[in-house]
């Protein structure tokens, strides 16, 4: 009977052997940490996803340079101390090249140390200026800058005369560092901060301060500037009281789910984002249109859901990083980093990459495209 | 303050209000037949507003709204039936650390089955942009649809207690327990019950909340936290209480956007709950007394 029962387990462990990937194959290591649940999951859960899709792609072609693609993907659920943690298993136990994410500005400064310490490529899908400006030399960020989404909806407020603003933002990292960049750049297109307010990310009505702002009579413009439902319920709260200010948001809004959520409030509203939004609208030989209408079309596919620009920003991090494995020529975390600063002139989904020493977001304003919201659907501003 | 703006906060602050006070009623069911607080009850509410929008692809708003209510009140049943009722004698902390169980267990299972994404029931009139004017102030019309449905809840729920059997031997199981089965209820029969209702109660409210606040599988908490804050604020176990500490929470916050940053607005309703609690540890409407009869 003993015989018996150590054959069984001599057998099942050869067959396990040979199951196993050979040991010399060297899979290259990338870890992600995303908010995949919890209140940030609008971020995360496309995000993800995009990942997921795209290494299984990628190792369909054979990996990158022969070598298969290991995603090990952590779901922080927006909490800064588990994507801590998570930062440190990655970098001290699983041994990755590079970590993506992650989603949300808070939890990225968190963690931006524990990268530069561990000397891990950190590629955040988190949009926060701060991110990379001072740049610590591990750190990049894909989302486009802050301050360039501030400029891109003050020219469109010149153009239409509007000089009075209220500012509403929301209480997570990307709405602080919206504030600080809203009321920094104002002066200098002579705008005016006549309200600033900032609403709870799990806020579930706010009329009454849309009934604050509403009674400030100077009030001629709304900036509502969040990356969490509360903003769509922002945008209902201010029609349901009969007031059409022209209402200004963040490219924290490309998500057609907060279009879903604020229904016919969303109609008109006015905000810089991807282009991937309107990716079919683009004009022909327009260098990202392509992969572009390949990424959004694989994805609804894939998962029957609306592709959102939070999505293309885990996109864009897992392209620079197969460019950077590809540039570096080997998985040495230090030559990576190397190679990504390299760069240059990378399409990808949220814009063209170019990354230098000094910019470790490798965008420009261009990356912007004004959009807003007709029918339910985004569409390129000004509207047709 | 214009008096276009003090109606504007005063509405905005009924409607948190009436909201608060329905979680804060069903706490209080369950609180009178048990003497424990049912930490998942923001999960009732969550639940009647998730399946309601399920079942709109089946059937009429009416329909999937009643529908959600019986299907809810069929989970508190079985919550009850399963979880609570066979145990013998359980002392306070532990149903109380298996309610809090439940209410993670269930927003688990809501994670799964509808996904981490907001939803939302359609508006009951008009859309989203649909707007009435009452006294220069304007607002949704489903605030009133809240408010209504809210008041006409606490005013059938009165009756219930006051007027029918059923509702009497509730109390008679809330007032003594011993007693109550030396008459012949069945006290476990109406802990049931009163899962049962205060499940009714949050699903319904689920429902009519669901097109101005969204619904989302993890609503529950925020709203457990203000409903438990307007229960002990009304004295626990006070229905009437609840409702009148409910709006009176609600319009403190509406109004206190107009003095403080709106940052503020829960730091408020927490300092009021613990003024409360130093000064007057029964909640405004509750009495000491009543409170030292319960086996608490």
């Amino acid at each position: 009977m003993k015989g018996i029962v150590s054959k069984v387990v001599m057998g099942a462990a050869a067959l396990g052997l040979m199951l196993a990937p050979p040991a010399w194959a060297e899979n290259i290591k990338v870890g992600a940490i995303l908010a995949v649940t919890g209140p940030m999951s609008f971020l995360g859960g496309p995000e993800a996803r995009t990942l997921e899709m795209l290494v299984a792609e990628t190792n369909a072609r054979g990996g990158i340079d022969g070598k298969p693609v290991e995603l090990i993907l952590k779901d922080s659920t927006g909490n800064p101390e588990k994507a801590v943690s998570f930062a440190k298993q990655l970098i001290e136990e699983d041994k990755v090249v590079a970590i993506i994410g992650p989603s949300s500005s808070g939890e990225t400064m968190q963690i931006k140390k524990i990268a530069e310490d561990g000397k891990t490529p950190l590629l955040s899908c988190a949009a926060a200026e701060v991110i990379v400006d001072p740049v610590a030399s591990y750190v990049f960020k894909t989302p486009q800058k802050d301050s360039d989404a501030v400029r891109s909806i003050y020219q469109e407020m010149k153009k239409l005369g509007l000089t009075n603003m209220a500012v509403l933002v929301d209480n997570t990292g990307f709405g602080k560092a919206g504030q600080e960049q809203l009321v920094k750049i104002a002066p200098e297109f002579n705008i005016k901060v006549v309200e600033n307010e900032v609403y709870d990310k799990a806020a579930n009505d706010l009329s009454a301060v849309v009934a604050k702002i509403k009674a400030n009579k100077e009030v001629q413009a709304v900036v509502n500037w969040s990356v969490v439902p509360a903003q769509s319920i922002v945008a209902k709260n201010i029609r349901q009281m009969g007031w059409d200010v022209p209402i200004f948001q963040s490219h924290g809004f490309g998500n057609i789910k907060f279009v879903e959520a604020a229904g016919a409030a969303a109609d008109g509203i006015i905000f810089p984002a991807s282009r991937l939004l309107i990716a079919s609208d683009l004009p022909d030989g327009h260098p990202q249109k392509a992969l572009l209408v390949k990424y959004k079309k694989d994805y609804e596919d894939k998962y029957k859901e609306n592709v959102s620009a939070f999505g293309g920003y885990a996109y864009d991090a897992f392209i620079i990083f197969e460019a950077a494995v590809k540039k570096a020529g080997s998985l040495d975390r230090d030559k990576v980093r190397a190679a990504i600063e390299q760069l240059k002139g990378l399409p990808s989904a949220t814009g063209i990459f170019t990354f230098s020493e000094k910019d470790h977001n490798g965008l420009t304003i261009d990356a912007f495209q004004m959009m807003t919201v007709k029918g339910g659907k985004f569409v390129a501003y000004p509207a047709k | 303050m214009s008096t276009e703006l003090f109606v504007q906060y005063l509405f905005a602050g009924i409607t948190y209000g009436s909201i608060y006070a329905i979680v804060a009623i069903g706490f209080n069911i369950i609180y009178n037949t048990t003497g424990i607080i049912n930490f998942a009850q923001g999960e009732f509410v969550m639940l009647g507003g998730m399946i309601a929008i399920t079942l709109l692809s089946f059937m009429p708003l009416p329909a999937a709204i009643a529908l959600a209510v019986i299907i809810t009140m069929i989970i508190g049943a079985l919550i009850e039936i399963i979880f609570i009722r066979w145990l013998k004698n359980p002392s306070v902390l532990r149903m109380i650390i298996i309610t809090i169980g439940l209410s993670i267990l269930t927003r688990e299972a809501a994670v799964h089955i509808w996904g981490e994404n907001i939803r939302a029931l359609p508006y009951f009139v008009g859309n989203e942009i649909t707007t009435i004017g009452i006294m220069g102030a304007r607002i949704s019309p489903q605030v009133l649809w809240v408010v209504g449905v809210c008041g006409v809840m606490v005013a059938v729920l009165h009756l219930f207690f006051r007027a029918t059997s059923v509702g009497r031997e509730m109390r008679a199981c809330a007032a003594n327990r011993l007693a109550t089965i030396l008459c012949g209820i069945n006290p476990r029969n109406m802990v049931t019950f009163s899962f049962v209702l205060s499940a009714g109660m949050g699903a319904l409210a689920g429902c009519v909340m669901s097109p101005i606040t969204y619904s989302q599988y993890d609503m529950g908490t925020g709203l457990a936290i203000k409903g438990f804050t307007v229960a002990i604020l009304g004295g626990l176990g006070n229905s009437g209480g609840a409702v009148a500490a409910g709006l009176l929470l609600g319009v403190i916050e509406a109004f206190s956007v107009s003095v403080v940053p709106l940052a503020f607005q829960d730091a408020i309703a927490i300092a009021i709950l613990l003024l409360i609690l130093f000064v007057k540890p029964h909640g405004i409407f509750g009495s000491g007394e009543a409170a030292r009869l319960k086996a608490f």
